[in-house]
């Protein structure tokens, strides 16, 4: 997947995990926290959804990584350019 | 069979825990001793008409969209919508104490000018209580377990006694598995579930939820027995390796999550504890429970003058919150109207649901005849204290059930019939075994959103966060 599409994919990540929030004026380099309602249990459900839809493993302590659409996208891209978008 | 986890109980916690592990693939079974879901939060059909188990309402009310707080958090977590739990609020709720009333809805704002107008005298003492509330974490599952009581605290900020039992009575009798005075914990999860959050109902009652949440649950790809009641569950050293049922079936798994209470759930260990391994008040099974009484009325409560949600009463300034000496403590209960909230339309059927505290040993010892001759007396008893609080329904009475600790045991499993578990609570959900975890009452996380709550935390940090 290239960073365009690892980034719609994690947008629609997001919106089965908060689906009452607004996604559509989300600031890829502010921190979803500062953006939205993401507590830690909604955080480990964005590394839980990745590995539930391709099998990606993220250790715990990359997590930091994952603060913003930004970091995600660019912590992803490595990880996940041999993964086809999925339908 | 092998499992990567069974959860023993198909109650709102269990069911949730469910969800969480199906969704995220994890192979699971549900072993449910009744031949129906939901534990206390059950229902049942008699002569015609439904009726819900323990349900009088929902607490931690939210309305739909809103992006914060437990209900929310609990919709997220089990991808479910709003409108699978099609919540209507409370129309307006008391709590009456001799001299004094305080009514309250879901909007904490009415609630604080009703203590203000009451007891003018501790109205600041009061907010900086709330504040005191508002900032403590109550679910911090790491907390200090030796943390203060509900009674210290309101001790501390409040000066007025009678304000101090009238803030208890509700949230005891709503969650406290122990008598007189409950955790601080406990006390501020129930504050903010029932003060700061309030009370709601599903028009269809607590059948639309376990519907939805079990559906979500089979769809999944989760497996659920019935009339599958855990026998023995085998351990080998530190660890359960599964269980053997009532009819002999073997089941192996990785991780066990139970919601079958601690007491009980340790009963259940083919190697039970000793002194050094746990420690003996967590054996202490709860000794608080009750009776309730249930009227289908001819017509609306309504229509009788009477329009509250829940009235929670006492007739003297003291309010025990005890195992009474007597069958049932009728000094004291809990009115609920299931009409008496914002639907869009009315229900068939008025009802008026009334509790009191009851002593369980008294119920559980009685002969069957003796049992429904008692049951008898006290519906009587109860229903001439309680309309004490509310319109005289009885000329309109058509049809009267009456449940008590029996029917509490014969639904839940617990011990002594406890509707709210044991009283030391579990908030780690660990064990003394390293894959067997509490959920549930005995977890700590109470009510129907607290259980399920409950559940899921228990499956996010024991199984999901660990594989």
């Amino acid at each position: 997947m290239a960073p365009g599409e690892i980034r719609h994919a994690i947008l629609d990540i997001l919106s089965r995990i908060v689906p009452d929030e607004d996604l559509s004026n989300l600031n890829d380099s502010v921190p979803f926290r500062d953006q939205m309602e993401l507590d830690s249990m909604d955080f480990l459900d964005i590394v839980m959804e990745l590995r539930k839809r391709y099998r990606i493993q993220i250790p715990e302590e990359d997590y930091p990584n994952l603060i913003s659409m930004q970091g995600t996208v660019s912590y992803l891209t490595p990880l996940m350019k041999d993964i086809p978008a999925r339908a | 069979m092998s499992y990567d986890a069974i959860i023993i109980g198909a109650g709102l916690s269990g069911l949730a825990a469910g969800i969480r592990l199906a969704y995220f693939d994890k192979s699971v079974c549900i072993l449910e001793r009744h031949t129906t879901i939901g534990g206390l939060n059950s229902f049942y059909r008699l002569r015609g008409r439904n009726h819900d188990v323990g349900l009088h309402a929902m607490t931690n009310y939210a309305a739909p969209g809103t992006r914060t707080g437990p209900l929310s958090k609990l919709l997220r977590q089990l991808r479910l919508r709003w409108e699978d739990f099609s919540l209507s609020p409370q129309i307006e709720s008391r709590v009456v104490f001799p001299g004094k009333t305080l009514r309250f809805n879901n909007e904490f704002a009415f609630f604080e000018q009703q203590v203000a107008d009451q007891f003018p005298a501790q109205i600041d003492n009061f907010r900086r209580l709330t504040q005191r509330i508002d900032a403590f974490d109550e679910l911090n599952l790491d907390q200090n377990e030796k943390a203060l009581t509900a009674r210290q605290v309101l001790g501390e900020h409040l000066g007025d006694p009678l304000l101090i039992d009238m803030l208890l009575c509700p949230l005891m009798f709503y969650g406290s598995a122990t008598a007189r005075d409950m955790d601080f914990n406990q006390f501020v999860i129930m504050f903010k579930s029932i003060f700061r959050e309030g009370f709601a109902r599903p028009f269809q009652g607590v059948r639309l939820i376990l519907k939805n949440v079990v559906r979500k649950y089979k769809s999944l790809g989760g497996e659920l027995r019935l009339r599958a009641g855990v026998k023995r569950i085998v351990t080998d050293g530190q660890h359960a390796t599964g269980v053997v049922l009532e009819d002999g079936t073997e089941l192996q798994a990785k991780q066990i999550l139970t919601s079958a209470g601690y007491v009980e759930t340790m009963q259940l260990l083919d190697n039970p504890p000793t002194d050094d391994t746990v420690p003996r008040d967590a054996l202490q099974p709860g000794d608080v429970t009750f009776v309730e009484t249930i009227s289908v009325l001819d017509r609306m409560p309504a229509d009788l003058g009477h329009s509250d949600t829940i009235v929670f009463y006492n007739d003297c300034p003291d309010f025990h919150y005890e195992n009474p000496a007597d069958p049932c403590d009728i000094r004291s209960g809990i009115i609920c109207s299931p009409n008496n909230f914002q639907y869009p339309q009315p229900l068939t059927d008025g009802a008026i649901r009334i509790t009191a505290l009851a002593n369980n040993r008294h119920w559980m010892q009685l002969t069957e005849d003796a049992y429904v001759a008692e049951k008898r007396r006290w519906y009587d008893r109860m229903v001439e204290s309680a309309v004490r609080f509310m319109p005289d329904f009885r000329p309109h009475v058509i049809e009267t059930d009456v449940f008590t600790p029996r029917t509490i045991r014969k639904f839940t499993g617990h011990v002594n019939g406890c509707v709210y578990g044991a009283p030391k609570k579990h908030l780690s959900g660990r064990t003394h075994l390293d894959n067997l975890f509490i959920c549930g009452t005995d977890q700590g996380f109470l009510g129907i959103v607290g259980s399920m709550l409950s559940g899921i935390s228990m499956a996010n940090l024991h199984v999901l966060k660990q594989s």
